[in-house]
């Protein structure tokens, strides 16, 4: 087991940027008032995210993955399971991109 | 289960809720895992190095940021690009956490908040999000699915590490969709009405115009941003027009 000095400094490094960062985030929110303008934004936070992380992977994705949209959207509508939503695009994908490989 | 049940349950009971609420998505991340520690081992980082980077930095996107500036002879690591990548890369987060105020006391005691942030990732952040918003959302909630993420991830990077190079790329099996697919179902269930349309519609299009321009995971920032002050802003004109 060894781990070079340099290479301890730079994970140390990253572990305590990457904690404040979060950190940071929440004394934030903290400060903000608890309601009006702010507290909207806050409100509004979850669904952009949600909305940025989707978006740019289904505008570059194929065929294959525009259809698994598709249809993890109209499991989920239906079901309201999560976990059979995430399964039906996961085999979705697998089995056109095993469709058009093969 | 209603608002006074949940309550009552224990902190490891809804511990446990969280955990299983993130059991989909640790699949996904373990498949990644996998991918890591085996690109960990080409990258040269030793056993060790590895186990602290993934034990203590805990973030998928900078991990591999990390491995492409990272070189086997310690004197030319690029200590502070690697430190200054980290941060950026984790900017986003500035946002994730915010939105999780609610879930600590509304006076002091920020001190155990922090740590606990620790365990926030994207997949627990967004079940415990949807989980809030059915009322349901607690500390231990976060914390169980970054627990149960945190095993995944760390497991799967010792595996990777040891096995080599014999590990398929999860794209192969659909892995890669998993994500998209699990935020995606999330956002479907945060709908509560038309006012949320043009926000979402402002995110992605952001998110898919930052995505263009620049490389890593500005488009969440960029996107998320956007979407959230869009909100804001037609929730402000709404309480004008009704005053």
């Amino acid at each position: 087991m060894y781990a070079s000095p340099e290479a301890v400094l730079a994970i140390l490094g990253m572990a305590i940027v990457t904690l404040a960062i979060k950190a940071c985030g929440l004394l934030l929110a903290d400060r903000l008032p608890r309601e009006g303008f702010a507290a909207a934004w806050l409100r509004h936070i979850p669904g952009a995210v949600l909305a940025a992380l989707v978006a740019p992977a289904l505008v570059t994705g194929s065929l294959a993955e525009i259809i698994a949209a598709a249809a993890t959207a109209g499991v989920f509508l239906l079901s309201r399971s999560l976990f059979a939503a995430m399964a039906t695009g996961v085999a979705t994908v697998y089995l056109i991109r095993l469709l058009i490989a093969g | 289960m209603n608002q006074t049940s949940s309550r009552r349950d224990s902190s490891f009971d809804r511990f446990l809720l969280g955990a299983r609420a993130c059991f989909p998505v640790a699949i996904s991340i373990g498949a990644y895992g996998l991918v890591w520690g085996v690109l960990a081992r080409g990258a040269g980082l030793t056993l060790l190095e590895v186990s602290l980077m993934s034990g203590l930095v805990f973030a998928g996107s900078a991990q591999f940021v990390a491995l492409d500036l990272w070189t086997s002879v310690p004197s030319a690591l690029p200590v502070g690009p690697l430190i200054l990548a980290a941060l950026i890369v984790n900017l986003r987060y500035l946002l994730l956490s915010a939105t999780l105020r609610p879930l600590y006391p509304a006076k002091g005691g920020m001190g155990r908040g922090i740590l606990s942030m620790y365990f926030v990732t994207d997949e627990n952040w967004a079940m415990t999000v949807a989980a809030m918003a059915r009322g349901e959302g607690s500390v231990a909630f976060l914390v169980g699915g970054g627990v149960l993420a945190w095993i995944a991830w760390m497991g799967t990077n010792l595996i990777g590490y040891g096995l080599g190079s014999t590990i398929d790329d999860p794209s192969r099996w659909g892995l890669d969709f998993a994500f998209t697919a699990t935020f995606l179902a999330l956002l479907l269930g945060m709908w509560k009405g038309r006012g949320d349309l043009l926000p979402w519609l402002v995110a992605a299009l952001a998110a898919i115009l930052t995505s263009r321009l620049v490389e890593g995971s500005w488009h969440i920032l960029g996107g998320g941003m956007a979407g959230s002050l869009v909100g804001a802003i037609m929730e402000g004109r709404r309480h004008v027009r009704q005053s």
